[in-house]
């Protein structure tokens, strides 16, 4: 018999279920005076460099209502396209940007809201530029395994046309699931979950 | 959040290993009722990691105050402690290679010994305790060890099927090295009967993965007198070496 690769399964995952947020947002919960904030409730300060947006949306089910229960995390490079990691070898990033947020979905309407940054452009692989993007992953009560997707901007046209991994998506009338819109200072980025307009999610 | 070193490891760039998406629950489980709506249909596009999905934030020791790993009086009143069977759940945080995963951001939340959340929407009848709030967290140290005090959840029932009911779990969230490590999990508790009849557990097509949900109680590590233990390991993805990678020809 040969040798074994002795690989270890990744433990499972399971739904975050409906009260994710006592865990990960207690104080939007309600259960103050454990934590002093919630993690990852602010990505910038006052000295963070880069052209200041709002991203909002909601997370809409297969009968088109918005996620009131829903978990929405997001991670995004800084102006010139350094992640603030200890993975990132390329230089050293923004120090006064996080580079992750989360944010719950409101418990009425629905919408989740992040203040933020428009990210730089990171190469792909093999060098060449991905188009400005933001990551996102969601978890709700419903979703057994949480849902990977990228947000890109609209008005990125000339970037995104040569976008390596938009690239990749076969059916191109569903490229715009994942280009948020324009609205004034910000932008609007609704991820559907199924239906005609399901937004293409990843398995990365 | 903090950019300090948590170790003296060098830091991991690698791409991770593909998921085994028939380990993990599918998306669309129509027993688990509320999957049916929230569960996309379209094939997903996969993708080998690039920087984005690579990299991720780190969170320094410095964010943890004295009681977040202790649930039985993180919430509770000076001099006051939750009520319920006092528990321990420690573990390893290890990766698919079997390596200790440093400064992992494990987040907990459960339901109190009654089975009841803390939370606007919950609506089982049994009573809140005032001394209980349910969530908790910590980070792996060094090598990946974590441990936690809380006490013993009770099963709750839940709308879904007429009658059915979770078996007595904690909820876990793990923010490993790399945003694509992200996961959330359950803990089940040994020899609870309901694990075999729960929708939710049920999602998960491989009896071997339940299993491995699945804490075991853990005599050794019991202080006497005082709390039991369990033991409950969490696997995240494993990585490639980058010996080969990320150089381009001729760079
Ligand atoms: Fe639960």
């Amino acid at each position: 018999m040969a040798q074994s690769l002795n690989r270890l399964k990744e433990s499972a995952s399971q739904t975050a279920g409906p009260y994710v947020h006592i865990g990960c947002t207690p104080n939007f919960a309600e259960i103050t005076g454990v934590y002093s904030e919630d993690l990852g409730a602010s990505m910038v300060n006052d000295k963070t460099k880069g052209e200041r947006i709002t991203i909002s949306g909601h997370v809409i089910d297969g009968a088109d209502t918005p996620l009131k229960d829903a978990l929405v995390e997001i991670w995004q490079a800084d102006a010139s396209g350094l992640y603030n990691s200890p993975a990132e070898m390329r230089g050293s990033a923004d120090p006064n940007f996080t580079g992750w947020g989360r944010c719950p979905t409101d418990m009425t309407t629905g919408e989740f809201r992040f203040e933020t940054i428009k990210p730089g452009r990171v190469p792909f692989k093999d060098g060449r530029l991905m188009a400005p993007h933001i990551t996102f992953w969601i978890v709700a009560r419903g979703i057994n395994l949480g849902l990977s997707t990228r947000m890109y901007f609209e008005d990125e046209e000339a970037a995104n046309a040569e976008d390596p991994v938009l690239a990749r998506i076969e059916h191109r009338v569903r490229v715009p699931t994942l280009l948020a819109k324009k609205d004034g200072n910000g932008y609007t980025f609704d991820i559907h979950l199924q239906g005609e307009k399901e937004t293409v999610f990843f398995d990365i | 959040m903090s950019g300090a070193t948590l170790s003296n490891r060098k830091p991991e760039t690698g791409a991770f290993y593909q998921r085994d998406l028939d380990w993990h629950p599918p998306a669309y489980t129509p027993q688990y009722k509320t999957s049916v709506l929230r569960s996309p249909q379209k094939a997903l596009l996969s993708l080998d990691n690039t920087l984005s999905e690579i990299t991720g934030p780190v969170f320094g020791h410095n964010i943890l105050g004295e009681l977040d790993n202790d649930l039985i009086h993180n919430f509770a009143k000076a001099g006051e402690s939750a009520i319920g069977p006092r528990i321990i759940v420690h573990g390893h945080v290890l990766d698919e290679r079997g390596r200790g995963v440093d400064g992992v951001l494990l987040e907990f939340w459960q339901a109190n010994a009654g089975g009841r959340y803390r939370h606007r929407k919950e609506g089982y009848m049994a009573p809140l305790d005032p001394n209980f709030g349910g969530c908790g967290r910590t980070i792996t140290d060094e090598n990946g060890y974590y441990c936690l005090r809380t006490i013993q959840p009770g099963p709750y029932p839940w709308p879904n099927r007429a009658n059915d009911w979770r078996p007595a779990h904690i909820h876990f969230s793990a923010f490993g090295h790399g945003f694509a490590q992200r996961l959330i999990t359950q803990m089940y508790f040994e020899g609870d009967p309901l694990i075999w009849k729960c929708p939710i557990v049920d999602t998960i097509p491989d009896r071997e993965a339940i299993e491995g949900l699945t804490a075991v109680l853990d005599m050794e590590a019991t202080i006497p007198m005082d709390a039991r233990a369990y033991k409950f390991d969490i696997v995240l993805r494993g990585r490639r070496s980058t010996l080969f990678e990320n150089r381009r020809e001729g760079n």
